[in-house]
C-alpha cells in the first residue's frame, strides 16, 4: 500500500485547511488566506473561460467588481438581508455577463481579449463616475459583515475564514464536475477547434455563452465574498491592476487545469506578501519569474507537475513493456 | 439526397468555389477529385454549414439548407470528417468517440450502439479506447476520425482526403471500410486526390480546378478521360 497517494495528500490538505485557524498564530494569516481563497475562486471563474474553452477575457476584474458592488449596494443602500444580497449580486454580474458575453463572443482570440479588456475599463470607468450610485472615489462603507445562518455567525476571522473556504471548496468541486462532463469536453473542443466541434454538432456560440455566463458567476461571487470581508469597496477593485494579477495567478499556477487557480493564487498571494519590505521593486522579481514560467512552463506549474508525473508513468509502463517482451522471448 | 446548384463561397475577396453543381443520389458513393486548394473542402464546409454561401442553394432531402446552422445539420445526419484527421489530443479514443455522439447525447443506449459498431468495424479502436488519440498512428487516427463521424448516425457522409499520407496497405483497408460503411445505407462523398482508388469504390465523379468543377462523369467515364488520367493517375 502506497501511502503517498493523490487521495491521501487531498485529505491531508483538506485537514490542513481546516485546522489552519487552530495552527495559526495570528489573525493575519488568516486574513491573508481568505484574501487569497477569494481571488482563487475569481480566478477559478476566468480559468473555466480562457483556460478551458480557450477565450482569453480581461474584463473579468470588472465583474468581480460588479459582484462586489451589488452586494454592498444590496446591502447598504437596499439594507437587503446578507444572503439575498449575495444571490442577488450573483445574479446581477451574470446578467450584465450574458448581455457582454453576447457581444464579446462575437470577436475571437485576441480581438476578444482586446475587446474584453475595454469592456473591464469602462465597468471600472462606470463605477469610477457613477458617483450617485457608487460613490465614486470615495467608496462604498459599511458593507455588512455575512449574515448569521441561526446559530452560526460570521463576525470572528476564523469564522469568516471557514466561510470562505467552504465556498472555495463548492467552486472546486463544481469546476470539477464541469470539465469531468460533456459539457467541459465540449468547452474543451472549442477551445481545440472551434470548426471541428461544429463538424461535431456543437452549437458553439450556445456553449461559449454559458461558458462565458458562468465564469462571471463566479468572478461575481468572489466579488461578493470580497466586499462583505473587507467591508469596504471602491473602484479599483475593477482595475486592470487587479486584472493582470488575477491572470498572473492563473499563469503561473497553470491554464486549464484544475489546480492550477488555487496553487498560484496561494503562491503569488503569500510570496508577494513576504517580499512586502521590497515595495515597487518587487517586480523586478515577479517579472522575470513569470516569463520563465511562461517560456518553460506554459501550462505553470500545476501542468509541469502533471507532465512529470506522465513522463514518469511513460517510463515505468515502456520498462513493463520491454520486461513482458523479454519475458515472452525466454518462454 | 443532397443536390448543390450554382454554389459560390468566397473568402473576403477571394471566391473559393463558383458554379458547383452537383447531386448525390441516395446510398451512393460520389467522389470529389482535384489538388489541393482546388474547392473541394470549401464545397464539404458549404454543405455542413461552416461556410457562409455567397450564391446559389443546397437542397438536402428535398428541403433547402443553405445557411443553416451546422449543429442542425449534424443533427439531420450531414456529417463531415474534416482532413487531416482532426482530433481532440488530449483526449482518449473513447472520449473522442463519444463526441462524436454529441447530438445523439441524450440516448445513452444508441450510444452505446454505436460505440460498437465503431469498435466492429475498427477492433483496433477498441483495443486502443484508453489511450490518448494523439498517441495514436496516422492510420489509427484516420479511422478514429471516421469512427467519430460515424457516432452521429450520418445519412450523408462527408469523408475529407482519407488517405492522405497513409501507408499504402492501409489507404487499401481504408477504401474497403468506406464500401462496407456505403452497403450499411449511408451516402458518402468522398474528396481525394487518390483518384484511382476512389474512381475504384465510387459510382460517379466531379473534377475541381480553381474553385469550378471542369469535368463530371461515371467513374468508368472519368478513368477513361485523358485529362483525368494525366492529372491524377499519372498514366
Amino acid at each position: 500500500m502506497r501511502i503517498v497517494t493523490k487521495r491521501n495528500g487531498l485529505i491531508a490538505l483538506l485537514i490542513l485547511a481546516f485546522s489552519f485557524p487552530y495552527i495559526a498564530q495570528n489573525d493575519y494569516y488568516l486574513h491573508m488566506l481568505t484574501l487569497s481563497f477569494i481571488w482563487a475562486i475569481a480566478v477559478y471563474g476566468i480559468n473555466l473561460l480562457s483556460g478551458y474553452t480557450g477565450y482569453l477575457s480581461l474584463a473579468h476584474a470588472g465583474f468581480f467588481a460588479i459582484g462586489a458592488y451589488s452586494l454592498g449596494l444590496l446591502t447598504v443602500k437596499a439594507e437587503m438581508n446578507f444572503w439575498l444580497a449575495l444571490a442577488g449580486a450573483c445574479v446581477i454580474t451574470c446578467v450584465i455577463g450574458l448581455l457582454i458575453g453576447l457581444i464579446a463572443l462575437r470577436t475571437k482570440e485576441h480581438f476578444f481579449a482586446i475587446y474584453t479588456l475595454c469592456v473591464g475599463y469602462i465597468i471600472y470607468l462606470v463605477i469610477d463616475k457613477w458617483e450617485g450610485l457608487t460613490e465614486g472615489v470615495r467608496g462604498l462603507i459599511g458593507i455588512p459583515a455575512p449574515g448569521s445562518i441561526g446559530p452560526i455567525t460570521f463576525d470572528t476571522a476564523a469564522s469568516q475564514y471557514y466561510l470562505v473556504l467552504l465556498f472555495l471548496l463548492a467552486v472546486i468541486v463544481i469546476m470539477y464536475r464541469i470539465i469531468h462532463s460533456l459539457t467541459g469536453r465540449t468547452y474543451i473542443a472549442i477551445r481545440n477547434s472551434e470548426d471541428l466541434a461544429r463538424t461535431i454538432g456543437i452549437s458553439t456560440m450556445k456553449n461559449k455563452l454559458t461558458a462565458f455566463v458562468l465564469s462571471t458567476f463566479f468572478a461575481g461571487l468572489a466579488g461578493a465574498l470580497y466586499a462583505s470581508f473587507i467591508r469596504f469597496i471602491g473602484p479599483d477593485i475593477g482595475s486592470t491592476a487587479i486584472m493582470f494579477d488575477l491572470l498572473m495567478y492563473l499563469l503561473v499556477g497553470g491554464i486549464g487545469t484544475l489546480s492550477g487557480p488555487l496553487v498560484g493564487t496561494l503562491l503569488l498571494v503569500i510570496l508577494s506578501q513576504n517580499l512586502q519590505f521590497l515595495q515597487k521593486y518587487r517586480m523586478l522579481i515577479f517579472g522575470p519569474l513569470l516569463t520563465l514560467i511562461i517560456i518553460f512552463y506554459p501550462r505553470g506549474l500545476a501542468g509541469a507537475a502533471f507532465e512529470w508525473q506522465r513522463k514518469r508513468r511513460d517510463k515505468k509502463l515502456s520498462m513493463v513493456r520491454a520486461d513482458m517482451h523479454m519475458k515472452a522471448e525466454e518462454g | 439526397m443532397l443536390k448543390l446548384i450554382d454554389v459560390a463561397v468566397a473568402y473576403g475577396s477571394f471566391t473559393a468555389i463558383k458554379r458547383v453543381n452537383i447531386e448525390v443520389e441516395k446510398g451512393e458513393i460520389v467522389v470529389l477529385l482535384g489538388a489541393n486548394g482546388a474547392g473541394k473542402s470549401t464545397t464539404f464546409r458549404s454543405i455542413s454549414g461552416i461556410s457562409k454561401l455567397a450564391r446559389g442553394e443546397i437542397h438536402f432531402q428535398g428541403s433547402p439548407i443553405g445557411g443553416r446552422a451546422p449543429d442542425k445539420n449534424v443533427r439531420e445526419g450531414i456529417v463531415q470528417c474534416a482532413e487531416g484527421r482532426k482530433l481532440f489530443p488530449r483526449m482518449t479514443v473513447q472520449e473522442n468517440l463519444k463526441m462524436g455522439a454529441y447530438v445523439h447525447r441524450k440516448k445513452k443506449d444508441d450510444i452505446k450502439r454505436s460505440l460498437e459498431y465503431v469498435y466492429h468495424l475498427f477492433p483496433v479502436l477498441r483495443e486502443k479506447h484508453h489511450d490518448e488519440a494523439g498517441s495514436l498512428s496516422g492510420g489509427q487516427q484516420q479511422m478514429l476520425a471516421i469512427g467519430r463521424a460515424l457516432m452521429s448516425k450520418p445519412k450523408l457522409l462527408m469523408l475529407d482526403e482519407p488517405s492522405i499520407g497513409l501507408a499504402p496497405l492501409i489507404v487499401e483497408q481504408m477504401f474497403q471500410v468506406i464500401e462496407e460503411i456505403n452497403r450499411e445505407g449511408i451516402t458518402i462523398l468522398l474528396a481525394e486526390q487518390n483518384a484511382n482508388a476512389a474512381l475504384g469504390i465510387a459510382k460517379k465523379g466531379y473534377v475541381f480546378e480553381n474553385g469550378e468543377i471542369v469535368v463530371q462523369g461515371t467513374a468508368t467515364e472519368l478513368l477513361a478521360n485523358d485529362e483525368v488520367k494525366k492529372a491524377y493517375i499519372g498514366a
